[in-house]
């Protein structure tokens, strides 16, 4: 990819992954196929309408109702050269994990062809194939052959997986009685002493606090400086600009950027603000779909359209949704997340929080949250949104909106601080104690 | 260096039997991991292995000897029965196994490569534990009818190995579909019960008429149940129908390979 005399060992020609719509089985399932298309067949024909990445595609064995047909990812070529650690980035529904998993020969491509040199190991997941009866120990030699390990080489590397897992006296102890932290740790463990010649990875490092996220990371450092080559799915771009050489940002099944990681990145966060497609026909949602949010506004008090808003002002955001099809329409959780453009989380609201309930839902309408003297330093911040119902994810995208916030005067005395020194305002008075003695330690 | 292409792949494949020795180990830990699993947190614990077959037996004695005067030769009925009992259940307990077992792993299914095929093998490959166990029940009856088996003993496990093949064949035709169609899930105890009257469980192939020996050989579980009572009980055994038999159990296995690998591609994307 970025030149060199190294030799490829990922060679991805022309690749591209079709499934029928609103349905995950891919297409050589012909009489499956047909017996669900007439079912299902209305709904998936309003769903098809909203995608303009959709084509019509005519039945050639005859049937005559026309399928309809979506690329996860369409003709994707790349090349990657011994010991390049690639960052894969790409907004969700992107073909990101499409691209991993065809890859980790998980799922098989509808066209194209990728050819790999050397022993290839893939973390999906950590703790794959863990089984909460099974002690410790067991765990250890069922995941690490799970992963494609060889019993003489787990047991070459067992005590050093356990002593990376930091769980000597939970050796033998079922993983059903770890803690979450323990769970993750030894999972790691395991995964961290594979030894392929290429490494794919999804975000695998979305798990576990901070301190844990950064022991992961440096091991993946540790990695990339053994030669190794890696091909890194992450939303994390901090991770992506500091481990990568080199990243690849794909849109809609399509790879648009090729090249080195900084620039994926710029190329990636560029992508995000670009408005062409309109809330309404993106196709990058999740959830059942029975509520669809349509439309996102940012309003001042009076109910005026804002398109930027200065800090410290109370604003009201409308999810505008439809809703559809049969589903109970009661408890109903309408929730927003305002996020960094590097994707770091500042702060949620929504209503299971403050203890609301909407009762029965309209067919139509908009969710109202009013942000109370916003507390945000000027930026151009991300907001994702979700929709629930109980447990269950009716709608939800996760750049879903952009909402610029503008100096205003937050603290009440003309003063702005600058976002370099934390994103968020709050607020706080000061005094000066004179005769309080300091601690004595 | 190994080199893996990844191509669309399409029509009929060949059996990917190397690939599957290459994955021993992972079928072996899998195989492994049901043993260990299957009886934790019971009371009873391994036990429960030889109380099915025993009350089975104890059942069948009475309902279908005592009351409805199920003929058993010269062979005392519960021995006759026990002798059915053990390699059915192994039988229908590997192929119920494995026609879940897809569905039951499609957390591994959607998350690591490996020669699918591995996973309802290994399903068949647990019940010889269970078997190995509930034939001391078997030992210990004869010993208490005082029945000396012959040399055909040796025998034995040639049949057992012929209940594995058509588990085998069964659980990959079934596992396969239930990927897609559930309800495969429901049909299996119908499955499971129909089958087991097909076969000469509780009752000695004599009763069935001559005319319809052929027929009835084509279910290759005839074969497993009669050859298993001739080895240790010395019954009579027809030559015809095993070979029908041992013909209909490569036609189910042979065919359930090649239907697995065919819809093998697309697990990921339907479980």
């Amino acid at each position: 990819m970025m030149g060199g005399d190294r030799e490829t060992v990922i060679r991805v020609e022309g690749l591209g992954k079709r499934y029928r719509l609103g349905q995950r089985e891919p297409i050589y399932y012909r009489t499956l196929r047909d017996s669900i298309a007439r079912h299902l067949g209305r709904g998936l024909r309003k769903a098809a309408r909203l995608s303009p990445l959709v084509k019509k595609h005519q039945d050639d064995h005859g049937g005559g109702d026309g399928q309809r047909w979506i690329w996860a990812l369409k003709d994707v070529s790349f090349e990657v050269k011994k010991g390049e650690v690639v960052g894969i980035i790409g907004r969700n529904g992107a073909g990101k994990s499409t691209l991993l998993k065809i890859l980790s020969r998980i799922t098989e491509p509808t066209e194209g062809r990728v050819e790999m040199h050397g022993r290839v190991a893939s973390l999906l997941e950590i703790g794959t194939g863990f089984h909460p009866e099974l002690t410790g120990r067991e765990n250890i030699y069922l995941n690490g052959a799970i992963l494609g390990m060889k019993r003489a080489e787990i047991d070459r590397k067992f005590d050093e997986i356990v002593a990376f897992a930091e769980l000597e006296r939970f050796l033998d102890t079922p993983v059903k009685r770890y803690s979450s932290g323990m769970y993750v740790r030894l999972a790691f463990a395991v995964a961290a002493h594979l030894e392929p010649e290429i490494l794919l990875v999804d975000e695998v490092l979305a798990v576990g606090d901070t301190a844990f996220q950064k022991k992961c990371l440096g091991k993946m450092g540790d990695v990339a400086h053994e030669g190794r080559t890696v091909v890194f799915v992450s939303h994390n771009m901090g991770a992506v600009e500091n481990l990568c050489q080199c990243g690849i940002v794909l849109d809609r099944g399509q790879a648009v950027y090729i090249g080195g990681q900084i620039d994926a990145v710029s190329v990636y966060l560029r992508s995000l603000a670009d408005k062409t497609l309109s809330l309404r026909d993106r196709t990058d949602r999740q959830g059942t779909g029975a509520v669809r949010v349509v439309g996102i506004e940012f309003r001042d008090t009076s109910g005026n359209l804002l398109n930027s808003v200065p800090c410290g002002t109370d604003i009201d955001v409308y999810l505008h949704f439809e809703a559809e099809g049969e589903f109970p329409r009661r408890y109903v959780t309408a929730g927003v997340v305002f996020k960094t453009q590097l994707d770091t989380p500042v702060f949620q609201h929504n209503n299971r929080l403050t203890g609301q309930d909407f009762g029965p839902l309209p067919t139509g309408g908009a969710f109202v949250c009013r942000l109370r003297r916003l507390p945000l330093t000027p930026s151009v911040y991300r907001v994702a949104y979700s929709i629930r119902a109980g447990e269950e994810c009716l709608d939800t995208i996760s750049d879903a909106a952009e909402l610029t916030v503008v100096e205003g005067d937050f603290f009440g005395c003309g003063l702005v601080p600058p976002s370099t020194h934390g994103v968020c305002l709050v607020e706080g008075r000061w005094r000066l104690e004179a005769d309080t003695p300091a601690p004595s330690i | 260096m190994e080199k893996v292409v990844i191509e669309p792949s399409s029509g009929w494949i060949r059996l990917k039997l190397r690939e599957l020795l290459a994955y021993r180990e992972l079928l072996y830990f899998l195989a492994w991991r049901d043993i260990k699993v299957r009886y934790k947190q019971t009371a009873l614990g391994v036990l429960w292995i030889l109380v099915q077959p025993f009350a089975a037996m104890v059942i069948f004695t009475f309902v279908f000897h005592r009351f409805a005067k199920i003929p058993s030769g010269d062979v005392p009925y519960p021995l006759f029965a026990l002798c059915g009992i053990l390699p059915w259940n192994y039988f229908s307990g590997s192929m119920n196994r494995a026609t879940g077992s897809l569905v039951g792993s499609s957390h591994l299914i959607t998350k690591v490569y490996f020669p699918r095929v591995v996973i309802p093998v290994s399903s068949v490959l647990t019940g010889w534990v269970d078997f190995g166990i509930a034939s001391l029940l078997l030992a210990g009856l004869m010993v208490y009818y005082r029945v000396i088996p012959g040399g055909g003993l040796v025998l034995a496990p040639l049949f057992l190995l012929m209940a594995m093949m058509v588990a085998l064949g069964v659980g990959l035709w079934l596992s396969a579909l239930n990927v897609q169609y559930r309800d495969v899930g429901y049909l299996m105890p119908f499955l499971s019960q129909a089958w087991m009257f097909l076969t000469p469980v509780i009752y000695p192939t004599q009763l069935i008429p001559e005319s319809l020996r052929w027929v009835y050989g084509l279910n290759p579980m005839v074969a497993v149940v009669e050859g298993f009572r001739w080895a240790v009980l010395g019954t009579p055994l027809e030559m015809g129908s095993l070979w029908a038999s041992l013909v209909a159990a490569f036609l189910i296995l042979f065919s359930g390979l090649l239907f697995f690998q065919r819809m093998e591609r697309g697990f990921a994307d339907v479980i």
